[in-house]
């Protein structure tokens, strides 16, 4: 694994400068993606699904959907793709980078706001820039689908609840006849302002190394 | 040096006297409950005590500027002279009192209240400050002390370099009571709060075994590295001893709460007796009693909750907050008292010398530690964290009472250190105490969220953790949210099975949430007086028909029931609700079958119902945020105690919203029924169009029925009561038979 360094060294800064990495957390990534493609050029969704661990939660399906949304690759495009490579991978595990410690609050809020972007894409899987009562509903559902006993109502109630808290809170005053379509954007970072996403929504790379890979399957 | 090591346990039994020395006379709950003045401010940041009252109220601008711990020493010095003017010796803050009844509560209150997902997250932190912190100040205060010593000369040259390790071990734990009293009134934010308690509850460990190892080196003389070496095994043993044998008390408590739903009343007392247990095995056995006492409290929390009645939980909440708050009372005034009484020795030199070295140390400490720690953090501590930190480093009455314990044979100069202590206690409790509030304020920093957690940050708060777990998965990094997936995975499966009863095992963070909120919402209602106007908890006109999409009225179409199947279904119901008002006969506790609810809440939530109903159209059959269908364990179990917070019941048939009309005209059988509801109810009802067939209208609460008609069934959705009487045929009939007409 070591000798097949495919990237040379200049790809993977332009990399590291791209997405904020270090040189050394971009390496071990990629020995990572090498592994999880079996030393292929491309990742696809079976890869991921290869993953023991991963096969126990409940929301797989959506995380595995994340790494071949176009959204979150950084153009314009939407849709799916079949297949990642290495540059895309790396760029949707950024979202998950740590802020640097010396960050100004402007780009605080702007880290903040692209986590949130993250995890509302995650969401709007039919990608029309609302999150719809039945979308949301999935969400939830999804989430309890770990426990079996679950009816639908439950999951039902709890994402109307949701809705009409965000409505409330959101838009404020309705008539009675007007419909609220669903969350947008906008209003999805209203009610997680307190959430703190840019602290949270973080997980440490620094522990990477080939040897718990091994492991890790 | 393994006599050494025994001898240094059985030391450890002169620091907390043992409890078997105590005459079998004395109750093991501190059951001395003097309440002194008014209720106490509300004890912890998470419990939601309502308006919480100064003790010296009548005097609010010094209760703004002085914390209440301060006002309660002065009290303490101000009865101590008294006394002593009138010729009568003051009672010393003795350390058997302490350490046994005043300390217990305190520990046991902040343990149970713990927040659990603050605290593991900062573990790391919390662990370091906790330890090597502590270590560094003993060590940097107690050298330098001697250093002073050596110097001064004349009077203090006697005092050995393990004299003063040991005074500086003592003096330079943070106090976990002395930090709560005073860290509440200031409200910052969680984690600066969890970081310094935390850190105050975990040093007491440190504080054991260092206390012991140099009160048994300065006998014995000198010290090898073996010695050293046993000291650190030591510390190991009593700290993890301590946390395994409160869990074990834990799990204990949370499998006995699991079969106490015939034994509502004493629930609350198993909780106390096992933690008290856990905190005196633990004392006997020579390890850390308040880290057992944390440890149980932390463990059986979740488990116990989800078992005991709601009455209980109020309970045991707030014998928790007075008898923590009476404590705390007594240890100030006490220490007041003790101050005046003690004996003393002042020496200029030594003391201010103390004090010095102590703030130092801690300044010192903090940035050191905070310096390499947040070489580990996501979230860094800033210099103002460290501020705070490092000023919130109070000292309190557990330093007093350790020293007291020292004998004088052994330490000649122990008036002296004394003196010295509590000064140091003086200083920080009134200098920094005081002035902690106006520097939180000048410094700007965070201070607590009052926020409610809605549901959606609770969904997502869920959602980030799946989320992370999964990404971490992916990285192949066995991260903070691995393992704390596997052990939820690990209590999910196993554990909760063995300690929570029936339905609630299976129930999933979310629903309890819900269902919690639910409540509060239904609480709320009836604060707000309820009945007239909407409440005001969501100060906007958006209800759900704003939020469903509107598709023709077919999707909903109600299920053809033959006509049998109606008759069937409303001679259950008729006979379910004529059965299942409870009336309590006699208050008698053996017959205090808990009654299911009380009126106010019965009322609560037929008034929230009714407004909601209000509010749809009838075209809207999606009752929304609609309480689960109950399960029949969870029925019958309700019928019979106290309200749970409602469960699940798995859909067997495919009939949510089916809804039961008494009062429709094709029901003869129903007419007497009919004409009860018809008068009170249908009045206010009458825009609501009928589709025909079956429509339950919800008899709206009128205040002359302050009756428990028809409890159980009607407070929640028409359908719910018809699945548990399709699915279980509902009370049976050792229930009491109803001899008075259903309505009076």
């Amino acid at each position: 694994m070591g000798a097949s360094q495919s990237g040379p060294v200049y790809m993977f800064q332009d990399l590291a400068q791209k997405t904020g990495f270090s040189i050394e957390q971009i390496k071990n990534l990629h020995n990572r993606f090498m592994y999880l493609t079996q030393d292929e050029d491309t990742l696809r969704r079976k890869h991921l699904e290869n993953i023991s661990n991963l096969a126990l939660n409940p929301i797989r399906r959506q995380i595995i959907e994340a790494f071949f949304d176009k959204r979150n690759m950084g153009e314009k495009g939407k849709g799916c793709l079949q297949e990642i490579g290495f540059e895309e991978f790396v760029t949707v595990l950024s979202f998950f980078r740590p802020p640097k410690p010396r960050t100004a609050d402007e780009d605080m809020k702007n880290i903040k706001k692209e986590k949130l972007r993250f995890l509302f894409n995650m969401h709007d899987t039919d990608n029309d820039g609302i999150i719809t009562l039945d979308e949301y509903r999935r969400v939830v559902e999804e989430l309890l689908s770990s426990y079996e006993t679950i009816g639908a109502e439950t999951a039902k109630a709890i994402s109307d609840a949701a809705m009409l808290e965000v409505a409330s809170v959101t838009v404020g005053q309705m008539g009675p006849d007007e419909f609220y379509e669903g969350i947008t954007f906008e209003q999805f970072m209203q009610i997680l302002k307190d959430v703190e996403i840019e602290t949270k929504m973080n997980i440490h790379f620094w522990n990477l190394d080939t040897r718990t890979m091994q492991c890790g399957k | 040096m393994f006599t050494l090591f025994s001898r240094l346990c059985t030391r450890a039994s002169r620091r907390r006297v043992s409890p078997w020395a105590l005459n079998n006379s004395q109750p093991l709950l501190g059951a001395h409950c003097w309440l002194f003045e008014g209720p106490h401010d509300g004890r912890s940041a998470n419990v939601k005590v309502k308006s919480p009252h100064n003790r010296f109220h009548l005097i609010p601008r010094l209760s703004s500027i002085v914390p209440e711990s301060c006002l309660l020493i002065v009290v303490g010095l101000l009865v101590g002279g008294l006394m002593k003017l009138v010729g009568e010796i003051p009672p010393v803050l003795e350390s058997k009192i302490f350490f046994l009844y005043l300390l217990p509560p305190i520990i046991l209150d902040a343990g149970y209240f713990l927040p659990i997902r603050q605290f593991t997250e900062n573990l790391g932190t919390i662990l370091m400050f906790a330890v090597v912190g502590t270590l560094w100040n003993a060590f940097f205060v107690g050298g330098l002390l001697y250093g002073v010593c050596q110097l001064e000369g004349h009077r203090l040259v006697t005092v050995d370099l393990l004299s003063c390790l040991l005074f500086g071990s003592i003096i330079s734990a943070v106090d976990p009571v002395a930090v709560l009293a005073v860290f509440e009134e200031i409200h910052i934010n969680e984690l600066l709060h969890i970081l310094v308690f935390g850190e105050s509850l975990l040093n007491d460990a440190v504080t054991v075994v260092l206390y012991h190892l140099f009160e048994e080196y300065s006998s014995v003389g000198s010290i090898t590295v073996m010695d050293v070496f046993l000291g650190i095994v030591c510390f190991l043993v009593v700290s993890l001893g301590g946390i395994v044998v409160g869990a074990i008390y834990g799990i204990l408590a949370a499998f006995t709460s699991r079969f106490t739903s015939h034994t509502r009343v004493i629930e609350p007392l198993f909780v106390f007796v096992y933690s008290y247990m856990a905190y005196l095995s633990a004392e006997v056995f020579h390890l850390s009693g308040i880290m057992a006492l944390i440890a149980c409290g932390a463990v059986m929390r979740p488990y116990v909750e989800a078992n005991i009645s709601h009455k209980s939980h109020t309970t045991i909440k707030y014998f928790l907050k007075m008898w923590s708050s009476v404590s705390d009372t007594l240890i100030f005034i006490f220490l007041g008292v003790s101050t005046v009484a003690g004996p003393h020795e002042w020496n200029w030199t030594f003391v201010m010398a103390t004090l010095i070295f102590c703030l130092v140390a801690r300044v010192l400490g903090v940035v050191g530690l905070t310096f390499v720690i947040n070489k580990f953090r996501i979230v860094k501590l800033t210099s103002k964290d460290q501020f705070i930190i490092a000023y919130g480093g109070l000292r309190g009455a557990i330093a007093f009472s350790l020293v007291y314990l020292l004998k004088t044979e052994h330490f000649p100069m122990r008036n002296m250190f004394l003196t010295a202590i509590i000064t140091v206690i003086f200083f920080t409790v009134f200098v920094q105490g005081m002035t902690i509030r106006p520097l939180v304020d000048l410094l700007a920093v965070k201070k607590k969220q009052e926020t409610k957690r809605s549901i959606n940050e609770e969904i997502h708060t869920q959602f980030l953790d799946h989320l992370l777990t999964g990404i971490e998965d992916i990285c192949g990094h066995y991260g903070h949210h691995h393992w704390k997936d596997k052990l939820n995975r690990f209590n999910k499966k196993y554990v909760k099975k063995c300690l929570i009863a029936g339905e609630r095992s299976k129930e999933p963070q979310l629903i309890a949430f819900y269902h919690k909120m639910e409540m509060k919402q239904a609480i709320e209602l009836v604060e707000s007086g309820g009945g007239a106007k909407f409440p005001s908890a969501l100060p906007s006109t958006v209800s759900m028909q704003n939020i469903q999409p509107k598709k023709p009225p077919q999707d909903r179409a109600l299920p053809q029931l033959s006509k049998a199947r109606e008759e069937e279904i409303r001679k259950i119901l008729r006979t379910n609700l004529q059965r299942t008002r409870q009336r309590l006969r006699s208050y008698n506790r053996h017959t205090l079958v808990a009654d299911p609810y009380e009126d106010g809440w019965n009322e609560i939530l037929i008034k929230r119902k009714k407004m909601k109903e209000l509010e749809k159209k009838m075209n809207n059959y999606l009752t929304v945020p609609a309480p689960p269908p109950d399960s029949p364990t969870i029925a019958r179990a309700r019928l019979a105690s106290d309200p749970q917070a409602w469960g699940l019941k798995s859909v067997t048939e495919s009939i949510p919203t089916i809804k039961v009309d008494l009062a429709s005209p094709q029901s003869p059988e129903s007419v007497n029924m009919v004409d009860e509801f018809g008068k009170k109810g249908s009045q206010s009802k009458a825009s609501k169009e009928e589709e025909g067939g079956l429509t339950m209208k919800v008899p709206s609460p009128t205040n002359q029925r302050k009756d428990k008609t028809a409890d159980e069934d009607n407070d929640k959705e028409p359908q719910q009561r018809l699945m548990r009487c399709l699915s279980d045929p509902g009370p049976t009939a050792e229930e009491e038979d109803e001899d008075e007409a259903f309505l009076p």
